[in-house]
């Protein structure tokens, strides 16, 4: 405290105390008023007034860094290193004259204005000191006075107490008596309540407040036990006890009675546990009394268990098993898990096994039920009802965890979704079987066989149609078990398991195999067995085959894989494994398709060729009749083929078919072999120019493999029919008349097969093989004039 | 013989019918008909020599007609039976005869092989299996490893039962069955079954196989549609007495069993021509 910051301060000893404490005050006034001139003086003065006060305080230690810094300059003549000296030469140094001068002048300026603040502060500081003295003084006449009035006082609180003292010694012995009477007051109601106990507790029971009347004797239990020495009180215990037994006995016939309520069982075993009765054997009871109630919900379901078409619908089995079994056993679990709370180790295992018994029970109700759903017709109805059922098993999960229920109720809803599959194949399979029984109907009606041809297209497009939307309604239908809104769909087995093995695997895959499998058991069965397949049919199911092949299949497959959005886990039937199988199938029907055609015109052939005396015959006037029945029914078939077969490629064509390369067969080469045959001498010369000649031609493949298009098939047909006819002409002898009808025959059958098949030399070749085996096997080989075979073919 | 080079024979004429002939123990000897309208027909002896692989030739002339089945006597290996066509005044009749080969044909063959090309021996007919109620002769079975003594001959819709006599010289019917039905039906084939104290016949008509006993010479099982097409032939095993081949211008061939026809055991669709022959015992042989 340095006298020389306030210049005219001469305090007295005395007062050095208050004087402080007062100059603090003004000081602290001070700071804030200059904060106040400040805001619109110059900010480098008010840091410097700062600083001395700092420096009073002894603040230097919270100056800003920034200030420290600029005050290192010796030249900042606001800094506190400020060297006058060296300040004075920087000036000198560096400035002109003028500078100099306006430098100076600047300074003189700004000392002034300092010494007038100064004298400013001064003179506000004296002021402000002459009334802080005036202040401490008229204080100090204040305290005085408040001397006086303390002394007062402490007087009055003496006499005060005094006065106190003497009141609680005089009151001390009532008081200790008012005690002690309130004391015996509580201890008088007490026995009271004791002595009046056993009328209360026959009245609750009268009333059945059994509730009530536990209550009390357990509060009065204690106090009987300790007491149960004094005669009176024993008689009260007895009384009491023999109640309460009585009491008990009626709670536990309540509770055999098993009339009562859930929450009336429940209070009952509440009540009985409080009157000490074992735990154990309550728990047996209370859950053989829900036993019986619950199996008496089994039983009301399992009597809705009827045959199909009686039986309620499953929806309603499902929601009347949730809403009476399902929910009552909730209640059980949770009211014994109340009950036996205090019990549960014990508890807790017996529930289990009764949770688990009734639960299997339920389970194997609800299975039935399940299998007896047969009809495919509306999928939603069950997938709601499985949806409600597991829905309602949750609830089960959340009372008990750990328990197995919740897992067999899903194991329950899988079996009953792959079952549901598999219903499903067996309804599109049966629905196939239908659809094709349809179209063997339709085309078995009374048609013309060109006209039922004609239909064998649309046929053909409707079924593929029908069977398309089938699968797709199926989809649909299937699709329902992994429906977001359903509460199974996101375990783990709907979302893999079921998409890829249930439903693309067992449902979808399997009918494709289903369809293949079907169609190539006609081959099977029916070409031995008399031919009840009409062939139409099998021409039908070979473009239906091959369509698969080509497109349906992958559609279908790429339909499922979308709305299942399958992903495989496990190893899928690939597609082309598919493809393959229903392009051999659409092959061995069409292959069997030429079969059953071309020995249908086989047939017609070896009868005509069979039953005819070939030796006795007359002198061919016409193309006999079964002929033109050939070139007929070849037409048809042309027709059939065409309407579902593309045309296919065959050899070009030459110029006249039908006649020139007849007459080349007819006249040089044949002409040519029956001399080698007529001359005795060389009887190997035939067989050698027929050897040969068989060497150079193609080997034909009668029963071979035909492919997808009409000239193809066609071609298969033809083959069939005229080799026949050749090995029929072999087993027979003719006489020249029989030997000239054949080439009429051929002549004819020349005249309109070449233009069915892929290569007419084939049709040439066979029947110049003929023409030469009725030559070989003729008595009298004598040919007819091409010319008039021509007439005759043309006339006819 | 697997190992050999095959052998091959060639014939002059066409030929349908083949046997073995099972009463010749001491070579391998195959039984030859050939089928010409406008030359004499032969039938061919054939041995053949397993040891050396080669193969020995006799020809007999067969002048009565072109010859359609053959048949040796499982008894006597110079007695043998032919199923012809005998073509006479612009009619062709099939008939069926017994026949004798000459006693000296190997000796004469040994001696000057080169004229049994020229001038070949005849056979001697024993005596004709027709008579005038039945004709049309398809085949003429022998009861196999009897004693020569019987013969079945198939003729149209007829099974014939004869009883050859002295040296067979004469042959008379004992018994008949008739194959009744819509139509005109026909024998195509049978077999005489090795099986049952012989007493089994299995014949084959357009698709249907049928079997018969002899004995009361009653229709004992039918195989309906046997075949898609003409059954052509069919056979026994000769080791298992149930076992039945068949086939047939479907290409198939089919293996039965008689206790159960209603479905073949296993069928065959490896040829893709019609069967007109087929063996029993593993082998089948596709003649064309």
């Amino acid at each position: 405290y340095t006298p020389g910051n306030t210049a005219s301060c001469q305090p007295d000893a005395c007062h050095l105390f208050v004087c402080r404490w007062a100059l603090e005050f003004v000081m602290d006034a001070e700071a804030d008023g200059l904060v106040e001139v400040s805001e619109d003086g110059d900010p480098s003065r008010r840091r410097r007034v700062h600083g001395m006060l700092k420096l009073y305080y002894g603040l230097n230690e919270e100056g800003k860094a920034e200030e420290e810094q600029e005050s290192l300059d010796p030249c900042d003549i606001n800094g506190p290193h400020f060297d006058p000296e060296h300040y004075l030469n920087k000036l000198r140094r560096e400035c002109s004259l003028a500078e100099l001068m306006d430098q100076e002048t600047c300074m003189v300026k700004q000392i002034r204005s300092l010494d007038s603040d100064m004298q400013t502060l001064v003179y506000e500081n004296y002021n402000k000191f002459i009334s802080a003295t005036d202040t401490i003084r008229k204080m100090k006449n204040d305290f005085k006075k408040m001397e006086d009035e303390m002394d007062c006082l402490s007087a009055n609180m003496a006499a005060i107490t005094e006065f106190s003292a003497c009141i609680s010694g005089t009151l001390q012995d009532q008081h200790a008596q008012i005690t002690k009477l309130s004391g015996v007051h509580t201890l008088l109601r007490k026995l009271q309540f004791l002595f009046e106990l056993p009328a209360r507790l026959n009245k609750c029971l009268e009333l059945q407040a059994y509730a009530q009347a536990v209550n009390s004797h357990r509060r009065a239990r204690c106090v009987l036990r300790q007491y149960s020495h004094l005669p009176s009180f024993k008689g009260i215990q007895d009384d009491c006890h023999a109640i309460m037994d009585k009491l008990a006995q009626e709670l536990r016939q309540k509770f055999r009675d098993g009339g009562s309520s859930a929450k009336d069982l429940a209070q009952c075993v509440e009540l009985l546990l409080q009157l000490d009765e074992p735990a154990e054997e309550l728990c047996d009871k209370f859950l053989s009394h829900a036993r019986s109630r619950l199996e008496s919900d089994l039983q009301g379901l399992e009597a809705e268990i009827r045959p199909y078409p009686s039986a309620p619908a499953v929806k309603d089995f499902i929601d009347r098993g949730c809403n009476e079994f399902v929910s009552s056993l909730c209640l059980v679990i949770a009211s014994y898990q109340e009950l036996f709370i205090n019990h549960a180790q014990m508890a807790n295992g017996k529930l289990h096994a009764f949770v688990d018994d009734l639960a299997a029970r339920y389970f194997s109700l609800v299975e039935r039920r399940i299998q007896e759903e047969k009809g495919v017709g509306d999928n939603s109805l069950l997938v709601r009802a499985l949806d409600r059922f597991h829905r309602r098993l949750q609830a089960v999960a959340k009372l008990l965890p750990g328990s197995p229920v919740p897992n067999k109720g899903i194991e329950i809803v899988i079996r009953a979704a792959t079952e549901r599959v598999k219903q499903y194949l067996a309804a599109l399979q049966s629905f196939y079987m239908d659809s094709l029984t349809d179209v063997r109907q339709a085309l078995a009606t009374p048609r013309l066989s060109v006209a039922g041809a004609s239909v064998a297209g649309e046929l053909l497009s409707s079924l593929s149609a029908s069977i398309l939307n089938q699968i797709k309604s199926v989809l649909a239908s299937v699709h329902l078990f992994t429906a977001k809104d359903i509460t199974f769909s996101n375990k783990p087995y709907f979302k893999g398991e079921f998409c890829s093995q249930g439903v693309r695997e067992s449902l979808v895959v399997n009918f494709i195999k289903f369809v293949c499998q079907s169609s190539r058991q006609f081959c099977e069965s029916a070409g031995d067995k008399g031919g009840s397949t009409p062939p139409v049919l099998l021409l039908l199911l070979s473009r239906l085959c091959l369509d698969y092949e080509t497109s349906t299949i992958s559609y279908i497959l790429t339909l499922t894989d979308e709305q299942f959005l399958v992903q495989h886990h496990s190893p899928v039937t690939p597609v082309t494994t598919l493809c393959e199988e229903a392009r051999e199938a659409a092959q061995k029907l069409l292959n069997h398709y030429v079969k059953v055609q071309g020995l249908i015109i086989s047939q017609m052939l070896r009868k005509s060729v069979e039953t005819r005396d070939w030796v006795n015959t007359i002198e061919p006037r016409n193309v006999r009749a079964v002929m033109k029945r050939v070139v007929e029914d070849t037409t048809s078939i042309d027709v059939q083929v065409g309407l579902l077969y593309e045309e296919g490629v065959r050899k070009a064509h030459s110029s006249d078919s039908s006649k020139r390369t007849f007459s080349v067969y007819s006249s040089s080469r044949q002409q040519a072999r029956y001399a080698a045959s007529y001359t005795p001498s060389a009887p190997m010369d035939t067989n050698l120019l027929s050897n040969i000649h068989k060497l150079f031609s193609e080997r034909i493949d009668i029963f071979s493999s035909v492919e997808f298009n009409k000239v193809s098939v066609m071609t298969g047909i033809i083959k069939i029919s005229l080799k026949t006819f050749l090995e029929c002409v072999r087993l027979r002898t003719f006489g020249r008349y029989g030997l000239q009808q054949i080439q009429v025959d051929c002549h004819y059958l020349q005249m309109y097969l070449w233009r069915f098949v892929s290569d007419e030399n084939l049709v040439h070749f066979l029947l110049d093989e003929i023409v030469c085996s009725s030559a070989h096997r003729c008595l009298d080989p004598a040919p007819m004039e091409q010319s008039v075979i021509e007439v005759i073919c043309e006339r006819g | 013989m697997e190992d050999d080079a095959p052998v091959i024979y060639g014939l002059e004429f066409q030929a349908r019918a083949l046997t073995a002939q099972t009463a010749e123990t001491d070579a391998i000897r195959f039984l030859v008909g050939t089928q010409s309208l406008k030359f004499d027909n032969q039938i061919h002896i054939i041995d053949f020599d397993d040891e050396n692989n080669i193969i020995n030739k006799n020809v007999l002339l067969h002048q009565a007609g072109e010859i359609w089945h053959i048949g040796a006597s499982p008894a006597d290996k110079a007695v043998l039976t032919t199923c012809y066509n005998k073509t006479s005044n612009s009619r062709v009749v099939s008939c069926a005869a017994v026949w004798r080969m000459p006693t000296d044909w190997e000796t004469a063959s040994h001696e000057s092989p080169d004229d049994t090309a020229h001038n070949p021996q005849t056979l001697e007919l024993l005596c004709h299996l027709d008579d005038s109620a039945h004709g049309n002769a398809a085949c003429v079975l022998w009861e196999p490893m009897g004693d020569g003594k019987r013969v079945i001959s198939l003729a149209d819709n007829h099974a014939l039962l004869w009883d050859l006599q002295e040296s067979s010289t004469q042959a008379t019917v004992s018994s008949t069955a008739t194959l009744e039905g819509k139509g005109q039906l026909k024998f195509n084939a049978g077999k005489w079954s090795p099986h049952h104290n012989c007493s089994q016949l299995a014949t084959a008509n357009d698709t249907v196989i049928r079997g018969w006993d002899l004995r009361t010479m009653s229709q004992i099982y039918c195989i309906e549609n046997a075949h898609g097409q003409l059954v052509r032939d069919l056979d026994f095993n000769p080791n298992r007495q149930y076992y039945m081949a068949s086939c047939g211008d479907d290409c198939k061939v089919k293996f039965w069993d008689v206790r159960n026809v209603q479905e073949p055991v296993k069928t065959l669709e490896e040829h893709s021509h019609w069967l007109v022959n087929c063996k029993g015992g593993g082998r089948s042989e596709e003649l064309r």
